[in-house]
This record gives structure tokens, C-alpha cells and sequence, in this order.
């Protein structure tokens, strides 16, 4: 019976399945900016901080966040040895 | 007098927004209301066959717009309920050949014969879509409690609050109780707690819609069946009457909260 083999083998119920993936596909979805325009606007924001301090590359993120009523660009970029840029 | 113009709308289709508007027509009218129910699907009309009114049809609304006639003389009166009215599409044109302003300026035509225009939006987001919320004051999102129709009701309350006629309200049509206490349909809370909207009414699954489309009498005039109900109670939520939501599957089932207690 499903019941008893979905009990036995502890899989979510196909709503919750359903709910998830829902939440991910809607947050892609609210994006005002393609993926690729993100890239893009990601490395121009990189190269820009990148003549003044050493930035990692790698883990910076940018995301667009809807707050009350506008959109809000959220650049998370983290720089190496700022320290010692600013001691010289 | 200035009636209240709603858009009965969806995104996806199939999901039931034309009998949405039949039945929700009816509801008003059994209230006293003056409705006029208008097809807004131009090329794809069907609100004309889910009301029984497909046979009396003479002029549509692209002959409105375009003065082949006056607006009186394409308002269908039905004779189950003599306030209510429907303006019907053009079959035999396409959605280019009205405009969202000419769309706006009928609505406010309108305004002054009845108490409700309900608008029933084609399905997608283009051209007959743009043209079903020109002239609204406020919109109704129907979805079903299935993935692709909750994601396209989502794309739908982006652009209706784009549009400034929101925030809409939410419809949640054929649910299956059943399903829901099994866990294998997205529950009402599912929904709402995804597209962050009011709800406004649910309406279980019902095959008596099914056989009232059949002969073309919308359930709402007087079947008893739970649609039937659904849609009764959603007109008399829209007058602004307390009217509690049916208890469609509710709580999980016995074996559902024992399963939520060894699985997961």
C-alpha cells in the first residue's frame, strides 16, 4: 500500500515536495534581473573596488532583495589585506 | 451609482476562472446585486456555454468598441436571474482587436448599468490579459493547489500590483480533501503562505461542475453541492459578509498526524 510504503520509507509527503520547490522556483522567478545581467553588473562592481583594495573574487555574491515597496541591490564582497593597504 | 469592475484572473488556464465568474455572477445576483459578467477571452470565448447563454448572443463586445451597436443592446439578460447580465467576446477576432483603453473606457460604461462587472481574463500574461485589468478596480487570482497554476498565480500578483490594482485576492478552486489529508495536495495554508495574498474563498473539487457545464446552468443558481456553496459564501465575502470558510479538509487525518509523527 503507498501509505504504508511512504511510513516505512519516511518519504515527504509529495505536497511538501510540491511546497519547496515552489519557494525556490517563485524566488527565481521575483528576480527583476536575469542571471546573466546579475553576472555581469557583478563583475563591473569588482573591477570598480578591485583599483582600491584586493578583492575575493571567488566569494563575492550580489543579490537584488525586494524590501517594502523597492528593490534593493545587496553587494556582499569580501577584500584581502585591507590591513595593510591601509597602513601604507 | 459606480459599480465595483473585478478581474477574475489566473495566469495559467484551465484553472477555472470562467466558471469563477459564472457562478461568482450568480452569487452576486442571488444578493440583489446587478451584475453584467464580461468575456474578456476575445478568440476563445466560453462564459457564453458555462451560463447557457451562447444561443442568444447578437452582438459582442468588439461590437461595442467598435459602435456596430449600442452597449444595451449586447447585454444579455438571463432569464434565471434578471439581474444578471453578460457581455460576450467576439469569437471570430483576436485580442489585438480591442485595446486596453478602449477596454478601460467600456468599464467605465459600464459602471453606471450595474452594481459588479466581473471580467473574465483569458489565460496568459499578453495582450487579453493586459485588456481584462485596464478597466478593473481590483482583481480575484483563482489558482488550483498544483505547482504549475500556484507559480503562474505568483508571475500574475507581480504584475496586477505592477499595474496598481492591488493587492488581489485569492481563490483556491478543486481541491481535493482527500489528497490534502494524505498529504499529496498542497493545503490552503501551503498556498496562501507561498503567494502571501488574502484568500478570499476555497472551493473543493466538484463534479457537479462538471454536469452544470455540461447543461449550462451554473451550480451556484441552486445546486447544494459544496462548489456550489464555495462560490456562494465568495460573493458574499465580496458584499463584505463574515461568511466562514467551508471546512475543506482542515486537519490532517488520523493516519496523516501519525505519519507526520514517525516520518519526517
Amino acid at each position: 500500500m503507498g501509505f504504508l510504503n511512504k511510513l516505512l520509507t519516511r518519504e515527504p509527503a509529495s505536497k511538501d515536495i510540491a511546497k519547496k520547490r515552489l519557494q525556490l522556483v517563485i524566488v527565481h522567478d521575483r528576480q527583476p534581473l536575469s542571471p546573466g545581467l546579475m553576472q555581469i553588473m557583478k563583475n563591473d562592481i569588482i573591477l570598480a573596488i578591485s583599483k582600491y583594495v584586493e578583492v575575493d573574487e571567488e566569494n563575492a555574491q550580489l543579490t537584488i532583495s525586494q524590501g517594502t515597496g523597492r528593490h534593493r541591490i545587496v553587494a556582499d564582497i569580501p577584500v584581502q589585506g585591507l590591513g595593510r593597504r591601509l597602513q601604507s | 451609482m459606480s459599480a465595483r469592475v473585478i478581474t477574475i484572473t489566473s495566469g495559467k488556464g484551465g484553472v477555472g476562472k470562467t466558471t469563477g465568474v459564472a457562478n461568482l455572477g450568480v452569487g452576486l445576483a442571488l444578493e440583489g446585486q446587478r451584475v453584467i459578467v464580461l468575456d474578456a477571452d476575445i478568440g476563445l470565448r466560453n462564459l457564453d456555454v458555462i451560463m447557457g447563454l451562447e444561443n442568444r448572443i447578437v452582438y459582442d463586445v468588439v461590437d461595442v468598441v467598435e459602435g456596430n451597436c449600442r452597449l444595451q443592446q449586447a447585454l444579455i439578460r438571463d432569464k434565471r436571474l434578471p439581474e444578471l447580465h453578460l457581455l460576450a467576446a467576439a469569437q471570430t477576432r483576436d485580442k489585438t482587436a480591442v485595446s486596453p483603453d478602449q477596454m478601460a473606457s467600456l468599464c467605465d460604461d459600464l459602471r453606471s448599468e450595474c452594481d459588479f462587472v466581473l471580467i473574465d481574463s483569458p489565460a496568459g500574461i499578453e495582450r487579453g490579459f493586459q485588456n481584462a485589468i485596464a478597466g478593473a478596480d481590483e482583481a480575484i487570482i483563482m489558482t488550483t493547489p498544483e505547482v504549475a497554476a500556484v507559480r503562474d498565480a505568483d508571475r500574475i500578483v507581480g504584475l496586477i500590483e505592477a499595474a496598481e490594482k492591488g493587492p488581489p485576492t485569492l481563490v483556491i478552486n478543486r481541491i481535493k480533501p482527500d489528497m490534502v489529508k494524505r498529504g499529496d495536495m498542497l493545503a490552503t495554508e501551503d498556498v496562501i503562505e507561498i503567494l502571501a495574498i488574502d484568500l478570499l474563498g476555497i472551493v473543493p473539487e466538484d463534479e457537479n461542475t462538471i454536469v452544470a457545464a455540461n447543461k449550462g446552468i451554473p451550480i451556484a443558481l441552486d445546486g447544494q453541492s459544496g462548489a456550489a456553496q464555495a462560490f456562494r459564501n465568495i460573493a458574499q465575502r465580496i458584499l463584505g459578509q463574515e461568511v466562514p470558510f467551508m471546512a475543506i479538509a482542515a486537519e490532517p487525518g488520523l493516519l496523516g498526524r501519525m505519519r507526520r509523527l514517525v516520518g519526517r
